[in-house]
């Protein structure tokens, strides 16, 4: 697929825009990329080829917790210590409408004219999680451009945690003092892929409680028979995909990463330092005990199993073979002879053949 | 007779009484079976019959309909007593017409002011200041961010000479000036006082209102410059120094305008206002000012949307919310305190760009449902403003209308004359439930700032504003010459109001001037002063005051304010 | 909900003017007929409408002015737009914006214009058959 087929005229020339630091040759190959438009997967190729760099961080939720605001918060510092900064932003698509209103720029309003920001809204087109798969691929694009931060933004309902996990190093959970208790936040899945958690709004009343709620939720984890596994693989992601594995993951360092419970006021910035203190803090942690290769590990091995999936079903769907005996096998379902079982099993020996 | 055989007599004729009374419900009860049955038999044509916010209206009102109501002596009263359901003056226009005060501005101040000549000239009897968004949202004509905005929707006024050049020839103490502003409003208040002192004027004797309602800023129309918590300090300062100084004038004119003209229903700008005007309340209370000694001043201005009926009931069940508020939680004891006064602006977002003669029309009906609402002063737009700013011809049409209204329709020959209709005291009374109900809902978010905070307030009219574009588009809501008897509308066949381009380059030199002949350093003091001012409780009006004497800019006075109170970061909402 | 191509637009009120009924609308009927709808707030200024149109690669910039300075907005975000190379964007947009004015600015090559009474129907309509010129099947 990729080194059987070069890229198009028009990726090449994309591509050195690209190359060159163009913003709106990013922005371009963003669209391509979300779009899945002919030639995609050679471009994130070639431009993958380098590797990772960036730092990328990423915030989930609820709806309603001030994701955005933190997020632009964030990204003013950083911008402060002259980093370049990319983000990304997901809101939910109307499954109604097929369209979605991305209002997350808004609150970057004081950043964007700085050359230093790239900010993308995505929708997540159907895709069940908060992210879809070319949500992921974008960040990569945005590592490769140079971004020495990648932020994700994320809806926060569904399948996100596990998502956002393999998009980004440092996942920050951002709840506020009304998301509910921490029970709730643990029934969620967010104790498993959380590195930091933030209390956002932490001027609102039962905020106090909500991180007491959480601290010591945190320290029953540890507490448990768990406690040699760092608490960031809680949920082991290469065997929430399949029941074997089959890749070795490298040996583990010493000392776990204890998970803090921080606390925020995005509207005044209160608590913005610590939490980037704590993203630096997790970042070397993550360098020094080699975990930093094992998400990578995964994350590869994520995106191979997804773009295979991609693909078999791309390929499937285009046969007209398969087409043909898909509408075929409905109709014959609809006259009473025949099973989805049956046709399916029809598809699958035309396709494997 | 003995007094036992005149009890006895006096109680067989009150069982009497009864008795009648019963039985005439009863045929009553039996005619409206009778009538409901002939009503059902009879096809009805294709209408929605609900009132623009959505109320659904009933074919009949009946006397059964008040039976169930409030005591009339206890929620109707008399006009100009407690609860002011018929009218905040026991006279009303029999004394006095509602004040016609057309809200003008324009270009330059110099080109302001002889509008505000003609309009006097015409018979109008109170002026009323539009400023231009640079001005509204504090910044000077020639600061970056004006570029292309300087006097084209409104009178620049960058410090106090324009203010000055606006009012000259005219008199201020005896002419009464409204001004529409609201983030920057404390500073353009002390360019008018300041002005007024050039004059020779007293500041006592000064008559007039700032609009000065931030609260609604941040919920409706946007034009903020500090945070919350800052801006309503200004405000409570102006309360203060108010009391003392300026007797006569209104420090703030709570609003409803802009929630409803942002989408809000007839309940949500009755609610949301006197909420906001609660706030304010409580807020002076709790800088320790006797609520009486502010209380009396605070006044209103509602919208008057389309529908005749709504309206009128709004303004009534507005009084009476906002008297029984101030008298039994906030413990006002002087019946100015209860009294609620408000003007009223008809609707501009009902007026149509096709075949703009009809809102001449639309105005003419509802200035009549703010005189039968009891308006204290009124303005009528201009059919041409769905296009531009009024031309002279359209402005004085619109005044017209208020004229003809006044002097030859009779509505202000008596007062609250629909009092006792069953379908308006109907509307009154569920016009107050509903407003209470949201009263409660706004309580249980911790009260106004949170609500706004939460953008409960904005996505509310947002959702409020999409339901009633649904029923315009959908063709359930007529508007003539837009969706329906859209024979004639064409190309717009009337002259238009054109801005000239070059005056803000007019206005830019003039400051350049203004900045070269004033005493910079006292400008620069007077600044310093004033920064530090907000820095302690220190009530700042004075301060201001000094800085418009030395002639610093709008955008300067904001600057060394904004130093400690930051500016204001919206979080938005749909 | 189609496989059709995603229309990307950027929904922005310029200048100082914060009455945003019309813009929230316009963006709540966009996003119901299958857009996606980059919201930018208020307060925009040129510079920042055309920096997000380039970041978020966007087909369609619609502008809210109703304060009467279209004359200068919209040539000026149309200056940008073509500076950063991105002249293909169509900008359109409404508000309160007399018809002679519409039609002087559309010399400039900007797009149709609409003032008030249109319906969201229209505006909707008019996008969707300018992207389909520019995209012929």
């Amino acid at each position: 697929m990729t080194d059987t087929l070069p890229l198009s005229p028009r990726h090449e020339q994309l591509l050195t825009r690209f190359r060159e630091g163009k913003p709106i040759a990013l922005a371009r190959a963003i669209s391509e990329v979300e779009d899945e438009r002919t030639g995609f997967q050679q471009l994130l190729h070639t431009v993958m080829a380098s590797g990772p760099h960036a730092m990328r961080v990423g915030f989930t939720g609820p709806p309603g917790a001030g994701k955005s605001s933190l997020v632009a918060s964030v990204a003013t510092s950083y911008r402060a210590d002259d980093e370049h900064v990319g983000v990304v932003a997901v809101d939910p698509t109307s499954p109604y409408s097929g369209g979605a209103l991305l209002g997350d720029r808004i609150r970057m309003n004081e950043i964007a004219t700085d050359p230093g920001i790239f900010i993308r809204s995505m929708a997540t087109r159907g895709s069940l999680g908060g992210l879809a798969t070319t949500t992921k691929e974008v960040v990569d694009l945005m590592d490769a451009f140079g971004f020495d931060r990648v932020l994700i933004e994320t809806v926060g309902v569904g399948q996100t945690e596990l998502e956002v996990t393999a998009a980004a190093d440092t996942v920050v959970v951002v709840l506020v003092p009304e998301s509910g208790d921490a029970i709730q936040a643990m029934k969620a899945g967010l104790m498993e892929i959380a590195d930091i958690f933030v209390v956002n709004k932490a001027d609102r009343p039962g905020s106090a409680r909500l991180v007491k709620e959480l601290r010591q939720a945190l320290h029953l984890r540890a507490g448990s028979a768990m406690r040699d596994i760092p608490a960031h693989h809680g949920v082991d992601l290469g065997a929430a995909l399949k029941k074997e594995r089959t890749t070795e993951a490298p040996a583990l360092e010493q000392g776990g990463w204890e998970i803090p419970v921080l606390t925020t006021n995005a509207l005044t910035n209160e608590g913005v330092d610590e939490l980037l203190e704590t993203i630096g803090r997790h970042r070397t942690w993550l360098e020094q005990s080699g975990h930093i290769e094992t998400r990578r590990r995964e994350r590869a091995e994520i995106r191979i199993r997804d773009v295979v999936d991609r693909e078999l079903r791309r390929v499937a769907w285009n046969s007209d073979v398969a087409r043909t005996l898909l509408d075929d096998g409905v109709d014959a379902i609809a006259g009473g002879a025949g099973t989805p079982y049956s046709v399916a099993n029809e598809i699958l020996a035309a396709l494997l053949r | 007779m003995s007094t036992i055989e005149k009890d006895l007599l006096g109680r067989a004729e009150l069982e009497q009484a009864v008795r009648d009374r019963d039985r005439e419900i009863a045929e009553l009860k039996a005619q409206l079976a009778e009538w409901e049955e002939s009503y059902d038999a009879i096809p009805k044509r294709d209408d929605l019959f609900t009132t623009v916010s959505g109320r659904e209206v009933r074919p009949l009102y009946t006397e059964l309909d008040r039976a169930e109501s409030d005591d009339h002596t206890d929620s109707l009263g008399v006009p100009g007593s407690y609860p002011f359901t018929r009218g905040p003056y026991p006279t009303m226009y029999r004394t006095r017409l509602w004040t016609m005060r057309q809200f003008a501005g324009f270009a330059t101040a110099e080109e302001t002011n002889e509008r505000y000549k003609y309009l006097l000239a015409h018979g109008q009897t109170g002026l009323s200041v539009a400023f231009d968004f640079p001005t509204l949202m504090g910044f000077d004509a020639d600061h970056p961010r004006s570029l292309g905005e300087v006097g084209v929707c409104g009178v620049a006024i960058s410090s106090l000479a324009d203010m000055e050049r606006l009012f000259e020839g005219i008199p201020l103490d005896q002419v009464s000036v409204s001004m529409t502003i609201n983030g920057p409003a404390i500073i353009l208040f002390c360019f008018y006082v300041a002005a007024a002192e050039k004059q020779g004027v007293d500041p006592s004797v000064l008559r007039g209102t700032v609009q000065n309602d931030i609260l609604k800023e941040y919920q409706a129309q946007h034009a903020w410059v500090f945070p919350p918590e800052p801006a309503l300090r200004l405000i409570v300062d102006m309360f203060e120094w108010c009391s003392e100084n300026t007797p006569k004038y209104n420090p703030i004119s709570i609003s409803g305008y802009h929630i409803r003209e942002a989408g809000s229903t007839a309940a949500e700008e009755l609610a949301f206002t006197l909420r906001n005007g609660f706030e304010y309340v409580e807020r002076g209370i709790a800088r320790g000012l006797d609520v009486d000694s502010f209380a009396p001043r605070l006044s209103f201005f509602f919208d008057i949307h389309n529908d005749f009926f709504e309206e009128i009931a709004k303004l009534r069940a507005a009084r009476r919310i906002w008297a029984r508020g101030m008298k039994e939680k906030y413990g006002a004891k002087n019946p100015d305190s209860w009294r609620l006064r408000t003007h009223c602006q008809t609707a501009g977002v009902t007026l149509t760009a096709q075949q703009p003669e009809n809102n001449i029309v639309r105005v003419a009906y509802q200035a009549m449902a703010a005189a039968l609402g009891g308006t204290q002063s009124l303005h009528t737009n201009s059919m041409d403003e769905t296009l531009s700013l009024p031309t002279e011809k359209a402005v004085r049409i619109a005044l017209r209308s208020q004229q003809v209204l006044a002097y030859e329709s009779g509505v202000a020959n008596t007062i609250d004359p629909l009092a006792g209709s069953f379908y308006v005291e109907q509307l009154t009374d569920e016009l107050e439930r509903d407003a209470l109900a949201l009263f409660e809902e706004i309580d249980g978010m911790g009260g106004v700032v949170p609500g706004i905070e939460e953008g409960w307030f904005q996505q509310e009219i947002a959702a409020s504003a999409m339901r009633q574009q649904r029923e315009v588009e959908s063709g359930d809501r007529v508007i003539v010459g837009v969706n329906r008897f859209t024979e004639g509308s064409g190309k717009l066949e009337i002259e238009t109001l054109k801005i000239d381009p070059a005056i803000e380059q007019r206005q830019v030199a003039k400051m350049a001037a203004m900045r070269e002949e004033r005493d910079a350093a006292a400008a620069d003091a007077a600044l310093t002063a004033l920064t530090e001012a907000c820095r302690t409780q220190e009530n700042v009006v004075p301060r201001i005051l000094d800085c418009a004497r030395a002639y610093c800019t709008l955008y300067e006075i904001r600057a060394a304010m904004e130093e400690v109170f930051g500016a204001y970061k919206e979080p938005v909402f749909f | 909900m189609t496989d059709e191509r995603k229309i990307r637009m950027i929904v922005a009120k310029p200048g100082l003017d914060g009455h945003d009924r019309g813009a929230k609308v316009i963006a709540s009927a966009f996003r119901d007929a299958g857009f996606e709808v980059i919201y930018t707030g208020l307060h925009q200024t040129p510079e920042m409408i055309v920096s997000a149109a380039i970041q978020e690669d966007v087909d369609v910039v619609a502008m809210s002015v109703l304060s009467g300075a279209h004359m200068t907005l919209f040539p000026r975000v149309k200056a940008l737009l073509d500076e950063a190379g991105a002249d293909h964007v169509l900008l359109t947009g409404g508000g309160i914006i007399p018809e002679e004015d519409v039609e002087a600015l559309m010399e400039q090559g900007i797009g149709r214009l609409f003032g008030p009474g249109t319906t969201t129907t229209t505006a909707i309509e008019y996008v969707k058959e300018w992207f389909a010129a520019q995209h012929p099947a």
